[in-house]
């Protein structure tokens, strides 16, 4: 975790480009700062790695006060990647990419197994790309490889400063495409900066909005699409797009509230007793505090049923997929279509069960709240 | 008086032309070489240094060398070096600031903000930066600093046979004395000869310098 506590910046020739900021920057998620030109967002950054020093206040990263840390080793732990790319055009890309692992004196073989598995990672294959140079590769290869430059020695921290505001729009959608499959596996904690609404919507799980060296608005994508703190952010976001995410159901709008659950220690014909009281046709496994751990079916259960040594934790499924409740409802829809799914389990943050999504829950919905405009919602 | 005319001479005085042409060579590069030492870490440091007088006046001071005749420098530096081999190094060293000065500077000075940054960012020390990242993106500017310095003083130096420093100067000196024109020709010739040898050769070390990625600007 990344904390700001208080800082100010002040340049040399007297800017104040930050007035008393205080933010933290959760590990595993994406914490996008935006805002418009010289806000700053890059200031805001380069604090992190110590490309500049506060004036005052602290900045402290998993606890530790980063004034304390070598600068130098401090960027070697963490990744950098800027709009324009920065790669160094005299190296091929394989050097490009082993940066760090060289300046950390990673020995040839290590390097060398990590730079392709890193060009694997982003899909260019590396046997064509290895030996090419920065100049012969496209914009969005360029920034692929940038950013696989950043993940080499897998640092916990990434900083992104306009990384794709330079790309055309179609590469540009790849990336970010691209950077959320990633951090789905890396679950990296990025600090990301832009200046595209619709990048931070898509791609953070947490806005800071910044104006004049301040912290406008901070919060999950949804908190500031729902709760915009004043004109300023409502103008920053666009009325268009408040218009069509305010008038979106969430998930937590239109799930079931309370799921059939049973523990995982219990027996057979105790669950069939639950199916048939409730009449469902599966039930939630879930341990005493609610963490949700998977499902029976109706089937498992008759087939096994005879057998009285089995308890549900035998015949469990793990669900594959799991939404959580700000999730918005066209795109939960449109997941439980790609999936087949004829629910989907809501959970919070800390994977506690907080209800379940099914199709009877969306169509009583529907029903209640559009009364025949159902086109419109989906 | 000899016996030789304009392509016998060749033959016949090989080996005084060989001897001189060596004396020159050596000249000339340890004037490069001197320069070269003192030049492009200069011109490093005030591609880097944010104090802009230190910079104008290291120009300007370099520059003065530059506008200084080459007969009446050698005439100012000869009194106190004596009439040598010294005295000739020193005066085309302080000829080659310039070119190299200017070139090392001006390839330091094209590199990239960027890509300076991503490297600060990275973590890479200012020294390692400047001759890891920086250095090779600046080489073939210095290069060819390098190689127009070394064209030039190839011709100064046939002056420093008049203040007896040796090379091809004095072989063609001491041939106008003795009204010996095949030699003096065949002297001119050589210290050609070998500014063309040179300018080949260096013209390649240039573009070995630049790396493939480099030609193409991103
Ligand atoms: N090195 C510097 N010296 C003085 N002022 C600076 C410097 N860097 C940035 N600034 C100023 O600080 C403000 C914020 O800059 P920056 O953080 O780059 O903004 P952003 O990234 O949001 O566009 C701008 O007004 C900019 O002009
Ligand atoms: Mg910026």
């Amino acid at each position: 975790m990344i904390e700001f506590k208080n800082v100010k910046k002040k340049y040399d020739n007297g800017y104040e480009a930050l007035k008393n900021i205080n933010l933290e920057c959760s590990e595993g998620e994406i914490t996008a700062l935006i805002g418009p030109s010289g806000c700053g967002k890059t200031t805001l950054m380069k604090l992190i790695n110590r490309l500049h020093n506060p004036t005052s206040g602290t900045i402290t990263i998993a606890g530790k006060d980063t004034s304390s840390i070598d600068p130098i080793e401090l960027r070697r732990k963490i990744g950098y990647v800027i709009q324009h790319v920065g790669l160094f055009p005299h190296m091929n890309i394989g050097r490009n990419v082993a940066t760090v692992p060289k300046l950390l004196k990673w020995d040839k073989e290590r390097t060398r197994k990590r730079v392709d598995e890193l060009l694997e990672m982003v899909s260019l294959d590396p046997e064509t790309y290895r030996d090419r140079f920065p100049s012969e590769l496209s914009g969005g290869q360029q920034q692929r490889i940038g950013v696989i430059r950043a993940l080499a020695v897998e640092p916990s921290i990434i900083l992104m400063d306009e990384p794709f505001s330079a790309l055309d729009p179609i590469s540009r959608e790849q990336l970010q495409d691209e950077l959320i499959r990633l951090q789905r596996d890396i679950k990296k904690t990025i600090v990301f900066v832009t200046h595209d609404m619709d990048e931070a919507l898509k791609i953070a799980d947490k806005i800071a909005l910044m104006k004049d060296g301040e912290i406008v608005q901070y919060g999950s994508p949804e908190e500031i699409l729902r709760r915009p703190a004043n004109d300023f952010v409502k103008e920053f976001i666009g009325e268009k797009r408040l218009e069509v995410y305010q008038d979106t159901p969430t998930i937590r709008q239109v799930m079931v509230n309370n799921p059939v659950t049973i523990y995982p220690h219990r027996g057979l014909a105790e669950s069939l007793k639950r199916m048939e009281g409730k009449k469902v046709d599966s039930l939630i496994v879930v341990d005493e505090r609610d963490h949700l751990l998977g499902y029976v079916t109706v089937f498992d259960v008759l087939k096994e049923y005879d057998n009285e040594a089995i308890k549900v934790k035998d015949l469990m499924h793990s669900f594959e997929y799991k939404v959580e409740s700000h999730m918005l409802l066209p795109e939960a829809i449109q997941q439980m279509h790609e999936r087949k799914a004829s629910y989907l389990p809501v959970v919070d943050e800390s994977g506690v069960l907080e209800g379940l999504l099914t199709r009877g829950s969306i169509v009583g919905y529907i029903g209640k709240e559009y009364d025949g405009e159902v086109e419109g919602v989906l | 008086m000899h016996d030789y005319g304009y392509f016998s001479v060749f033959i016949e005085r090989m080996p005084d032309l060989l001897d001189k042409l060596y004396e020159h060579l050596i000249i000339v590069v340890i004037a490069i070489i001197l320069g070269c030492i003192v030049a492009i870490p200069l011109g490093v440091y005030l591609a880097k240094t944010s104090i802009r007088w230190i910079r104008s006046l290291i120009f300007n001071i370099v520059n003065i060398f530059q506008t200084i005749p080459s007969l009446a420098l050698l005439a100012m530096i000869a009194p106190l070096l004596g009439y040598n081999f010294k005295t000739a190094v020193v005066a085309l060293f302080l000829y080659s600031l310039m070119p190299i000065l200017k070139n090392t500077f001006a390839g330091f000075d094209s590199i990239d903000e960027e890509i300076i940054e991503s490297a600060n960012g990275m973590g890479f020390g200012s020294m390692e930066r400047i001759i890891k990242v920086e250095l090779p993106l600046a080489l073939p500017y210095i290069m060819s600093g390098v190689r127009i310095t070394t064209v030039y003083i190839i011709s100064w130096a046939v002056l420093a046979g008049l203040i007896g420093a040796g090379g091809l100067g004095e072989l063609i000196l001491a041939a106008l004395s003795l009204n010996d024109n095949p030699l003096v020709i065949a002297a001119a010739v050589m210290a050609m000869v070998l500014a063309l040898i040179s300018d080949f050769v260096l013209r390649l070390i240039e573009k070995l310098s630049t790396r493939r990625g480099q030609t193409a600007k991103q």
